[in-house]
């Protein structure tokens, strides 16, 4: 049975600072950038920050992996005299896409009446792509880290290879993956990677963590992205037309769990984006399916896991995404699903899963730089990492 | 042309912590005997170890000698030095099915291989790689 609360809350703004390499964004803070970006994208809304009164984070409300987000440091910085509802989905970058669920959540329940969501990445002292390298090693990843999988790219180069052993997935697909969403860039001001990329290149790329080369890995970027949502009757009054939240679900099965952090999934999950069972959930909340999605914002912090995120919700059958990717059907021009036409994590910047919540809104708004035309529907994707991971569809 | 062979993690860069619920595996290690956390009241194994069996919730321990051999279930081969002060060097991380405990997985390093050859399937046996404060870490060989 399709969810009784479709469409009953909406995003009415969206606000980002400029993207940075990594590091580079300093002198400016974390809590600066945040508080840029939420002024931003009340500004967008038209609303007055004021206004907000409820957060509604992801990611254990971290900034990246090493900083913190706090809801009171933040109505200090900005003036917002009081909130009724502040909360976070935890675990790491795979809940981006259900804090839209979150913030329904509070927003249908009556808690909050504009709610903020923002992510926030600083990473002048430490990078996120080595990251579990520089930790102290706890005795659970006593068991994961003396092997040198130091970042989570290596670790995710251990499911492409098994992805690649089970279906003949070559490394062409990948290269695709990542040759897509940097031609959706070369036309985008704001973007880390403007510059074409031939097949050539990106097999003269050198291997990091083999089979994934250097392009395979996402982005390392600085920069802050917030979205604020609220109830659809008010979002009526307000500067934007909504983007309405049509569906969103956030969890996983125990069989992913902590997904590479443990490598003890069997097979059916191990080579997969630990989506399925996201997917499943969506599309009988919504009543749709992957073929009614004009557009696909799929979190690519890892080219392969593009490919079984195709899988796992349907755009193809398991085991086919290769073949799938390598048909074209991802393009934006000319492909039967465009995905990540604002280049994504991989060639625009990686702010943990936000940039995409941004490009499905400008989507379905219709401004998007690189608009599919008449968008209706947005898939948008959270994760792949350890539970929870999350699917979101947005409506116009 | 000479082919570079993978090596173990430079074991004095290597640190773990354990637990109560972790300690039994890491000092079997230091006997240079690769065990995993079985559950002492239905059987089921489980790695890492964690205070309750997932399958029947009991607390009840045991860990039996495993005979160390195991099946390479993925790997990776990486050429570049996870540390600022190590040169570039080939080493192989491996997942791989561990015999005598069904249903488990160990993340861990193949050695002495050449990663042009490694494949899935292939059968490994445990060695043992000295690492921080007199811990063993169980690393793996291709079985003769
Ligand atoms: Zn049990």
């Amino acid at each position: 049975m399709v969810w009784e609360h479709r469409d009953k809350a909406a995003i009415v703004g969206v606000g980002a600072t400029p993207y940075y390499p990594r590091g580079q964004s300093w002198p400016r803070t974390t809590n600066e950038m945040i508080g840029d970006a939420i002024l931003a994208a009340c500004d967008d809304a038209g609303i007055k920050v004021q206004q907000i009164d409820g957060f509604a984070y992801y990611a254990s409300a971290m900034a990246g992996y090493v900083d913190k987000m706090d809801t009171a440091s933040l109505m200090e910085m900005l003036g917002i005299p009081e909130v009724t509802f502040t909360a976070t989905l935890t675990s790491g970058g795979g809940g981006s896409a259900g804090s839209m669920g979150l913030a329904a959540a509070a927003l249908i329940a009556g808690d909050a009446t504009y709610v903020v969501t923002v992510m926030a990445l600083q990473q002048a002292k430490q990078r996120l792509g080595t990251v579990f390298g520089a930790l102290a090693p706890d005795p659970e990843n006593s068991f994961l880290q003396p092997s040198g999988l130091v970042g989570p790219g290596h670790l995710m180069s251990v499911l492409a290879r098994r992805h690649m052993h089970l279906y003949g997935t070559r490394r062409e697909a990948f290269a695709e993956i990542v040759m897509s969403s940097r031609q959706n860039t070369l036309n985008r001001p704001g973007a880390m990677r403007r510059t074409p990329l031939t097949l050539d290149e990106y097999f003269a790329a050198p291997m990091l963590a083999d089979p994934l080369c250097r392009l395979d890995f996402c982005l390392e970027t600085d920069g802050a992205v917030a979205v604020i949502t609220t109830t659809s009757d008010r979002a009526l009054d307000l500067k934007q037309k909504p983007v309405y939240i049509h569906g969103a679900v956030h969890g996983g099965r125990a069989q992913w769990g902590r997904a590479f952090a443990w490598m003890g999934m069997p097979d059916e999950y191990f080579a997969s984006a630990g989506n399925k069972s996201i997917a499943d959930r969506l599309w009988a909340k919504t009543g749709l399916s992957a073929a009614d999605m004009d557009v696909a914002l799929l979190y690519d912090h890892f080219s392969p896991l593009v490919l079984m995120q195709l899988e796992d919700y349907g755009f193809c059958a398991r085991g086919e995404g290769g073949a799938f990717v390598e048909s074209g059907a991802i393009r934006f021009d000319g492909g039967s699903i465009p995905v990540n036409p604002h280049g994504g994590q991989l060639s625009e910047a990686y702010i943990i899963g936000m940039t995409h919540i941004r490009e499905a809104v400008e989507q379905l708004r219709g401004v998007a730089i690189n608009q599919v035309p008449d968008a209706e529907l947005a898939l948008v994707t959270g994760g792949p990492a350890s539970l929870p991971v999350s699917g979101l569809v947005l409506r116009k | 042309m000479s082919v570079t062979l993978s090596i173990a993690v430079p074991g004095d860069h290597i640190a773990i912590s354990t637990n109560p619920a972790t300690e039994p595996f890491w000092q079997a290690a230091r006997e240079r005997r690769l065990t995993a956390c079985q559950c002492g009241s239905c059987g089921a194994f489980r790695m890492p170890p964690t205070p309750f069996c997932p399958k029947c919730q009991s607390k009840q321990l045991q860990w039996p000698t495993l005979p160390g051999t195991a099946t390479i279930y993925s790997y990776v081969v990486c050429t570049r030095s996870p540390y600022p002060d190590v040169a570039d060097f080939v080493y192989v991380p491996i997942v791989v099915d561990l015999d005598g405990a069904p249903g488990t997985r160990l993340v861990s390093n193949l050695v002495g291989v050449d990663p042009a050859t490694v494949a899935i399937g292939q059968r490994v046996q445990v060695e043992w790689n000295p690492i921080q404060d007199g811990w063993l870490l169980p690393v793996f060989r291709l079985a003769d």
